[in-house]
């Protein structure tokens, strides 16, 4: 086998390595996810309860009640992939298997995009079971649901985000103490500008061209129409997602590269921070 | 050991034979701490964690070097296995520069630290696994040596499934030398590996490191606080003091050139300050038991 062919082999066993671990790790919180499903289910309830209250014609309500719902799950699915992403670093410090993890020969790439395709995979499920489990709740109905063609543009959102996660990832490296808690905050900014809960048209003019650049504006806007009229993959959606997800992980990998150095000059690259 | 990870298979082509297998120059590594006394808000000041180090490591040596809580030892390690970016000096592996190639030296060191540190909730085999995919090791290929690789350290095969949080530290430390062997590196970076383990353990331990010598082609670089344990182990003996190399050669030689008859004393005679045997990193005193 070439050195190449080598390289490329043990990377993608790495890769592997990574979603084999996090498995693991699901497979034994289990009754903690199951926790936090409650929770999510709960929280997302009180958003989509919203529609009921506003007294609305029932078609009307029922639309109100589907956009608010794909916000929310698109924020859960969302948050999903932040955690994965800033835990990178924050709970193998935790742990302490940091300096092991860091020290091996896995290719920075490889390691954060094996985090991130974890991530997207298990959001896309806890994302579906919440979902349906609201719908099924408050009674909404999507008779003209396009669940394929929103699902590929969650897809192709993930990519994005994935990028974006790693720039947040480097957060735990540069403050131990609050840099998870960022990732949060970055997600949450997302979202604002994004319309989670309500049309980007409503916001103030230069919060709308920030949305421009959120991968979210695109999978929001995309999902609700694919739902609620049926709509298959828009070419307006899918361009910016494109090009998004092309510029997205370079530059995420570039700034974790810095926070990296910058970690390995001050000595944070340890377990205790 | 009949384990070897795929990526040993490139490894011939990574070494230079001609070089040794560390060879470390000036190496300085200064921290930046606030003085505790001074106060919270005091300004940081620098710390020289390792000042202009040289010393070179043959390949097969095995090499201790001694030292105090915060003398540079793991600050030496860490550099080494890439952790690290010195701030002047060069350290090479087999040739490579630890700065410049971390890809290549990377597949060429393990290291085990004082604390074992695995992923909690996970079992040694798991935790063995997913550190072996890092290096190449498929499923099938870890299926097979990850039982070998334990029985090896004397692990008991009827608790491979167990959680790692359910073991003693004694135990978790073997499975931690079992992580660092079971990626076949040429390099071994040991700090601290036997620091609060009960007796039996520490003997077992420091046994294991000499079969590891005698059937690999391992350098292994040995920071201790222990003297016992670094006469018994090493060929040379080195001490570092407040991030200097005050010498390194073998444990005679250290012996005749201060006039003296045991370590402590050369340490005594090398410093005017009496050798403190602290509990390196660990957050705690507590023996470690390795059948517990």
């Amino acid at each position: 086998m070439s050195e190449f062919a080598l390289e490329t082999r043990n990377q993608l066993v790495g890769l592997f390595g990574i979603v084999e671990r996090n498995m693991y790790l699901t497979k034994r919180y289990f009754v903690w996810d199951l926790a936090f499903m409650v929770w999510t289910i709960a929280n997302t309830l009180t958003i989509v309860f919203i529609a009921r209250a506003a007294h609305l014609p029932p078609e009307k309500e029922n639309t109100l009640a589907t956009v608010l719902l794909v916000g929310a799950t698109i924020w859960a699915f969302l948050g999903i992939i932040f955690e994965f992403m800033t835990e990178t670093v924050a709970w193998e410090r935790w742990e302490g298997t940091i300096e092991y993890t860091f020290m091996a020969p896995l290719s920075r790439l490889v390691h954060l995009f094996g985090q991130g395709a974890y991530a997207v995979l298990y959001g896309l499920i806890r994302a579906t079971i919440l979902f349906f489990a609201v719908a099924a709740f408050i009674g909404i109905h999507m008779p003209n649901a396009n669940f394929g063609a929103a699902l590929a543009l969650l897809a192709l959102a993930s990519i994005s985000f994935i990028g974006v996660g790693i720039m947040t990832s480097v957060l735990p490296l540069i403050s131990p103490e609050k840099g998870a808690q960022l990732g949060f905050v970055c997600q949450g900014v997302m979202l604002v500008v994004s319309g989670v809960y309500y049309p980007v048209t409503v916001m103030p003019e230069w919060m709308q061209w920030i949305a421009k650049f959120s991968p979210a504006t695109y999978a929001l806007r995309g999902c609700r129409h694919s739902i609620i009229n049926g709509t298959g993959l828009v070419w307006a959606d899918v361009w910016p997602l494109l090009i998004i997800a092309v510029l997205a992980t370079p530059i995420g990998l570039a700034v974790f590269r810095v926070g990296e150095r910058h970690a390995k000059r001050h000595g944070k690259l340890k377990r205790s921070g | 050991m009949s384990t070897e990870a795929p990526s040993t298979i490139d490894l011939a082509s990574r070494l230079d034979r001609q070089a040794p297998a560390v060879e470390v120059r000036d190496l300085r590594k200064t921290f930046r701490r606030r003085d505790r006394k001074a106060g919270r808000f005091a300004r940081k000041r620098p710390w020289p964690a390792l000042d202009d180090v040289t010393f070179t490591i043959a390949r097969g040596e095995c090499v201790a070097i001694l030292g105090q809580n915060g003398s540079g030892k793991s600050t030496l390690v860490r550099l080494l296995s890439t952790l690290l970016i010195s701030d002047g000096g060069k350290a090479r592996v087999f040739g490579h520069d630890v700065d410049r190639e971390a890809s290549t030296i990377r597949r060429l060191v393990n290291r085990v630290s004082v604390e074992a540190s695995f992923f909690k909730k996970m079992s040694a085999s798991e935790n063995l696994s997913y550190a072996a995919r890092f290096y190449g090791m498929t499923p099938r290929q870890t299926r097979t040596g990850v039982p070998e690789i334990l029985t090896e350290v004397g692990f008991p095969a009827d608790r491979r499934g167990e959680a790692m949080e359910n073991l003693s530290r004694g135990m978790q430390q073997k499975v931690a030398l079992a992580r660092a062997l079971l990626t076949s590196p040429v390099l071994l970076l040991l700090d601290e590996p036997t620091t609060g383990l009960d007796p039996r353990s520490k003997l077992e331990v420091q046994e294991f490191i000499r079969r590891v010598r005698a059937e690999h082609d391992a350098t292994i670089l040995l920071c201790t606080h222990d003297m016992a344990e670094a006469e018994t182990l090493a060929d040379r003996i080195g001490l570092l003091d407040r991030g200097r190399l005050l010498f390194l050669e073998p444990v005679e030689d250290v012996k005749r050139r201060f006039g003296v008859e045991t370590l402590e004393q050369a340490f005594f005679a090398a410093t005017g300050r009496e050798f403190v045997a602290e509990e390196g990193d660990r957050e705690d005193d507590e023996y470690r038991e390795v059948f517990g």
